[in-house]
């Protein structure tokens, strides 16, 4: 299936802003995160179709998955 | 001393609904009452303190008076908490907490408001209080120099209507959420790395946390530990945090509910998941 992968902030580095990807059926956003080498401990939020969702959530064909950094500064 | 020669006073000194600094210090002194006391009976009786009159059209004298009796605890002093304490004593919140353990050192310069060359080696908690009352007599702040953390955090937390996250750890943030769920507490949320920030929400009648972040595995830092933080990124992320703990004292405005926002100042990008 196609769907749209967003990268936010520095996860766009040497990657990119926005690409239509092709996925499994059965894969989740952890396949995706892993595909595109981001840590794990990097990763803060992830979102499908704008909202909040986890890590090993499935998703479907034309969803647009979003993945922000973690960042815990003060 | 009941109110009332003091309100004699103050009525005479004002001028139409607006009452001069020197005068409410005056008032202060001669009735042998704190500034904040004066501001409330002033406030009480529709006295404006002139300080605020560029409030005005955004915030009503009964609005003041109800900043002026709230307290809110700002936990964490440094680059965020920096500047939410200035924001919230110069708006006229009349009760801040502050609680940090840490003393200011030569790498805090580049960000953090209260940080100066002179009180470098002083416990940040202390340059708060000082700045504060320069900044704005009329507000008390209570210097809590130690980490927050499960067995003080019911202590630092008590009296508090709203809680401002400045954190720098995702333990601690767990913790603080964790207790001002416990406590029904809001919570304001901040976090910043870099060019990013983030804002969150947390109110204490909704089932969920406000903290979206993803549990990172292994829970190391984020990623300011890599990216550090320029001056303007605690600036803008206070802000937005300074406004939401405004709203949330006034009922005012559309407080969002539980809702994350994320900054990003290089690209000029907000992103608010539902």
């Amino acid at each position: 299936m196609q769907v749209t992968v967003r990268l936010v902030g520095v996860f766009r580095i040497d990657r990119f802003r926005e690409e239509r990807r092709c996925y499994p059926e059965t894969a989740t956003v952890r396949d995706i995160v892993c595909e595109l080498g981001i840590p794990l401990s990097l990763l803060g939020i992830v979102l499908i179709n704008g909202s909040h969702a986890a890590i090993d959530d499935q998703f479907r064909d034309g969803d647009t998955i979003t993945l922000l950094p973690f960042i815990d500064g003060g | 001393m009941t109110t009332s020669p003091l309100l004699e006073f103050l009525l005479s000194r004002s001028r139409g609904e607006l009452l001069a600094w020197q005068d409410q210090l005056s008032a202060a002194r001669r009735f042998n009452r704190s500034v904040r006391e004066v501001e409330l009976i002033a406030l009480q009786h529709g006295l404006l303190p002139a300080r605020y009159i560029r409030n005005r059209k955004t915030i009503t004298t009964e609005g003041q008076l109800r900043l002026c009796s709230a307290s809110v605890v700002v936990v964490g002093c440094g680059g965020l908490g920096g500047y939410v304490l200035e924001l919230l004593a110069r708006l006229g919140v009349g009760r801040l907490r502050a609680v940090d353990p840490d003393c200011f050192e030569e790498h805090n310069l580049n960000r953090q408001l209260l940080s100066t060359v002179e009180n470098l080696g002083q416990a940040k908690v202390d340059a708060a209080r000082l700045r504060i009352g320069a900044v704005n007599p009329a507000v008390e702040l209570e210097p809590h120099q130690c980490a927050f953390s499960a067995a003080n955090g019911a202590e630092l937390l008590q009296g508090a209507e709203v809680a401002v996250d400045a954190l720098d750890n995702l333990a601690t943030r767990r913790e603080l959420a964790k207790q001002c769920l416990q406590l029904r507490l809001p919570l304001v949320q901040g976090a910043i790395a870099g060019w990013y920030g983030q804002l969150g929400i947390q109110l204490p009648d909704r089932a969920g946390s406000g903290l979206h972040w993803i549990p990172a595995e292994g829970e190391q830092g984020g990623l300011e530990k890599e990216l550090g933080n320029p001056s303007f990124t605690p600036a803008a992320i206070a802000s937005l945090q300074a406004a939401e703990v405004c709203k949330l004292l006034l009922g005012a405005g559309g407080v969002p509910g539980e809702r994350t926002l994320w900054v990003d100042l290089q690209a000029m990008e907000f992103l608010i998941p539902e």
